[in-house]
C-alpha cells in the first residue's frame, strides 16, 4: 500500500482530530472549569468528548487503512453519525461558547462524511434494490450532513435566532404547528393552486390542439407564447387580486396565467414530434385528423406534455404564494410568510417554506411518477 | 418577401385580436361602475358617451389600452430620468439588481457544473437537491432574506440580487451540466490519444461544446433573474423599481401605474433575453458555427 493511495479526506481528518485532541477546550465552561482546578461545576462534553474523539480517530484510520468498500462504509457510517449525535448533544446548554476543538472536530467529521459519500458513490451492488437504496442513501446522506453542519454551526458560534434558526427549533415549530400549517396548505395549494393549475393547463392544452388545427393560429400564437414565457408574468397579481377579491379565486387566476403558456408552446413543440414516417403509415391506414391525433400525435407528445406539467408544478406553487403578498385573507402559506416574517417568528417563517418545499417536491414528484406510468414506452424511461 | 409576409401576418392578426378583446373586457368590466358614477349624479349619456366614459376613468377596473400607452409615454418620455415617477428610473433600479443577480448566479451555476462534471460525489449527491431546489417555491424565502439581512445592515442592491441569484443559478447548472457532457465518446477518446490532460480536455473540448448550451440556459437565466429582483423589491416597503410600482399601484388601486409597470419590466425582460441571443450568435459566429 503506497501512501499516494490514501484518501486525502482520512489525512486531513486525521490532523484535524489531533488538533481537536491538543486543543485546551471545547467551550468556554469547559476552560472556565480547568482553570478552577478541576473542582468546578460540570462541564459540557466532560465524559462524552474523549469518546467523541475516540470515534474520529477510529473513522480517520478507518479511511487510512482502506479496508473494503462495503466493511469501510458500514464503518464510517456507525461511527461518524455516533460522534456527530454526540456533538450536537453535548452543546445543549453552551451555545455560544464553542472553542477550537468544536470546530476542528466538527471540520474531521464532515470529511470523514464526504469520505463516506465518495466510497458509497463508487460502490456498485450486485441486486438492484440495494442499487436504488445506494443512489438514494447518497444524497440522503448529502442531505442529512447540511442540516447537521447548519445545526452544528449556529448552536456553536450562537447565531441569534432572529438570523437563523437551528433546523432542530424549525423542526419543533413544524410539530407544534401542524392545524395551522395544515389550513395553510389547505387553502393556498388545495384551493388556489390545484384549481388554477388544471384550468391553466386544460386552457394551454386545448388552445394547442386548436393551433395545432389552424396553421394561421399557430404561426399567430407560438411567437407570442415563446415571448410570453421571458416576461415577468407574476406582476398580473396585483391586478387579478383587485379583480377576483383576496380570496383563493384571484390566486387560482395567477397561477392560470402563468401555467397557460408553458403548457400552450411545450404541447404545440410536442404534437410536431411525430415522424413523418409514422404519419405516413397513418395516412396509408385512411385514419382521420382525431385518429391519427389520438393514436399516433399525442402519445409521441406525452414527453413534452409533462415537460410543461414539471415545469407548471413549481411555476404555481410560486404563482400562488406571490399573490398572497398582494392581499389574502387571513390564511394561506404567502401570509403567513409575510405576516411572520413582520412579527421576527422566524422559526414559523422556515417552518412554512419547509413544508412549501415538501409539497413542491411531492407535487412534482406525483407529476414525474405519472409520467413514468404513462410514457413508459420512452427511451429516456426504458433506458433509466 | 412571401415568407417574411407569411410569418408576420399572423402574429399581427393575433395581436389585433388581443387587442380587441382587451378593449371589450375594458368596457366590459368597466360599465358597472361607469352605471352607477352616472346614475348618483343623474346623467343619461348617449351609448357612444357611454362606451367613451367607461374608456377615459381615472382608476378604472381594467384600463383600455390606449389609457396605458399614454401613461406609459407620458412617465418614460416626458418625465426626467431621475424623477422617481419615471419609469426609466424605476426600470433602472429593477435591471441593476437584475444584472448584478445573473452575474452571481451564471457564475455560480457554473461552477457547480464544473464541479458535478469533475468530482463522481458532487455528481451523485447535489444533482438530485439541485433538482428538488426547483421544486421549492424559492419566491417564498425572498421575504425572508431581505428582513434577515437588513437586520444584519445589508440593504439595498445585494439582498434583491442574491434573489436573483438564486433563481438564475439553476437554469445555469442545469445547461452547462449537460452541455460540458455533450462531447461525443469519439471525441473524448479523442483527446485521450492526444495524451491531453484533464484541464486540457476542459478548456479545449468541453468548454467550446457547452457554448450553445451556455447562451441557451442564460436566456432562460436572465428571464428568471429579472422575476427575483421584481419580487425582491416586494417586501422592502416598496421603495423603488418595478416592484414597487406594481405594489404602489396595488395599495391605491392605480390599475393604469400597473399596466404602465407591467409594460415597463415585459420591455426590459424583451431587451435583456434580445442582447443574450445576440450575443449567443455574435460568439457563436466567431469561433466557427454554421448556421443552422
Amino acid at each position: 500500500m503506497s501512501l499516494r493511495n490514501v484518501p486525502w479526506q482520512g489525512v486531513a481528518a486525521l490532523v484535524l482530530v489531533l488538533l481537536a485532541i491538543f486543543s485546551p477546550a471545547f467551550t468556554t465552561q469547559e476552560l472556565a472549569a480547568l482553570s478552577a482546578g478541576g473542582s468546578g461545576a460540570a462541564f459540557p462534553y466532560a465524559v462524552t468528548g474523549p469518546l467523541m474523539l475516540a470515534l474520529a480517530v477510529l473513522a480517520a484510520l478507518t479511511i487510512v487503512l482502506r479496508p473494503r468498500p462495503a466493511a469501510e462504509a458500514a464503518a464510517l457510517f456507525v461511527l461518524v453519525h455516533a460522534a456527530a449525535w454526540l456533538l450536537l448533544g453535548g452543546i445543549a446548554g453552551a451555545e455560544g461558547g464553542a472553542l477550537a476543538a468544536y470546530w476542528f472536530l466538527l471540520a474531521a467529521l464532515w470529511l470523514i462524511a464526504w469520505r463516506l459519500a465518495t466510497v458509497l458513490s463508487s460502490l456498485r451492488p450486485a441486486g438492484r434494490a440495494a442499487d436504488t437504496a445506494v443512489r438514494l442513501l447518497v444524497p440522503a446522506l448529502f442531505g442529512a450532513w447540511i442540516l447537521i453542519v447548519w445545526e452544528a454551526v449556529v448552536r456553536g458560534a450562537g447565531i441569534p435566532f432572529i438570523l437563523l434558526p437551528p433546523p432542530s427549533a424549525i423542526g419543533v415549530r413544524i410539530a407544534n404547528s401542524v392545524p395551522i400549517l395544515a389550513a395553510d396548505v389547505y387553502q393556498t395549494i388545495f384551493k388556489a393552486v390545484l384549481t388554477g393549475y388544471v384550468i391553466g393547463c386544460a386552457a394551454g392544452f386545448v388552445v394547442a390542439i386548436l393551433a395545432d388545427r389552424f396553421l394561421f393560429l399557430r404561426r399567430g400564437l407560438i411567437p407570442i407564447g415563446n415571448m410570453v414565457s421571458a416576461l415577468p408574468i407574476i406582476g398580473v397579481a396585483p391586478i387579478m387580486v383587485m379583480w377576483f377579491g383576496f380570496d383563493w379565486q384571484s390566486k387560482a387566476a395567477v397561477v392560470v396565467i402563468m401555467t397557460f403558456f408553458p403548457m400552450l408552446v411545450n404541447t404545440v413543440a410536442g404534437l410536431a414530434a411525430s415522424g413523418h414516417m409514422e404519419r405516413d403509415l397513418m395516412r396509408t391506414y385512411a385514419s382521420s385528423y382525431t385518429q391519427t391525433l389520438a393514436k399516433l400525435r399525442l402519445p409521441a407528445a406525452a414527453p413534452f406534455i409533462f415537460n410543461a406539467l414539471k415545469i407548471n408544478s413549481t411555476l404555481a406553487l410560486i404563482g400562488a404564494i406571490v399573490a398572497e403578498f398582494f392581499g389574502t385573507p387571513i390564511v394561506g402559506m404567502g401570509f403567513r410568510i409575510s405576516t411572520e416574517i413582520g412579527r421576527m417568528n422566524v422559526d414559523m417563517v422556515w417552518a412554512e417554506i419547509a413544508v412549501a418545499a415538501l409539497a413542491g417536491s411531492v407535487f412534482y414528484g406525483v407529476v414525474a411518477l405519472l409520467e413514468r406510468a404513462v410514457t413508459f414506452w420512452h427511451p429516456s424511461i426504458r433506458g433509466g | 418577401m412571401t415568407s417574411l409576409h407569411s410569418r408576420f401576418a399572423p402574429v399581427l392578426a393575433v395581436l389585433a385580436a388581443i387587442v380587441a378583446i382587451w378593449y371589450l373586457g375594458a368596457y366590459a368590466l368597466n360599465a358597472p361602475f361607469q352605471r352607477d358614477l352616472d346614475r348618483r349624479s343623474g346623467e343619461t349619456p348617449t351609448a357612444w358617451e357611454f362606451v367613451v366614459r367607461t374608456m377615459t376613468q381615472a382608476k378604472p377596473t381594467l384600463p383600455a389600452p390606449h389609457q396605458v400607452v399614454a401613461n406609459v409615454y407620458e412617465n418614460t418620455f416626458l418625465r426626467k430620468p431621475t424623477s422617481n415617477r419615471s419609469l426609466v428610473y424605476h426600470s433602472w433600479v429593477t435591471l441593476s439588481a437584475t444584472l448584478l443577480g445573473f452575474a452571481f448566479g451564471t457564475a455560480l451555476g457554473i461552477l457547480i457544473a464544473v464541479g458535478i462534471v469533475h468530482v463522481t460525489t458532487l455528481d451523485r449527491s447535489l444533482m438530485p437537491w439541485i433538482i428538488a431546489s426547483q421544486t421549492i417555491p424559492i419566491l417564498a424565502i425572498a421575504p425572508m432574506v431581505i428582513v434577515v439581512l437588513a437586520a444584519v445592515g445589508i440593504t439595498g442592491l445585494i439582498p434583491k440580487a442574491l434573489i436573483s441569484t438564486y433563481l438564475s443559478f439553476f437554469p445555469v447548472a442545469v445547461g452547462m451540466v449537460k452541455g460540458l457532457r455533450s462531447p461525443e465518446a469519439m471525441h473524448l477518446d479523442l483527446m485521450r490519444t492526444y495524451h491531453a490532460s484533464r484541464a486540457q480536455t476542459f478548456w479545449k473540448l468541453r468548454v467550446p461544446a457547452s457554448v450553445p448550451f451556455l447562451f441557451a440556459s442564460m436566456k432562460v437565466a436572465i428571464a428568471a433573474s429579472l422575476v427575483g429582483a421584481i419580487v425582491g423589491e416586494l417586501p422592502t416597503g416598496a421603495v423603488a423599481g418595478i416592484g414597487s410600482r406594481l405594489l404602489n399601484g396595488s395599495y391605491y388601486s392605480q390599475t393604469i401605474d400597473i399596466f404602465a409597470a407591467l409594460i415597463a419590466g415585459s420591455v426590459v425582460a424583451i431587451i435583456l433575453v434580445s442582447i443574450i441571443g445576440l450575443a449567443g450568435r455574435l460568439t457563436e459566429k466567431a469561433m466557427g458555427a454554421r448556421p443552422a
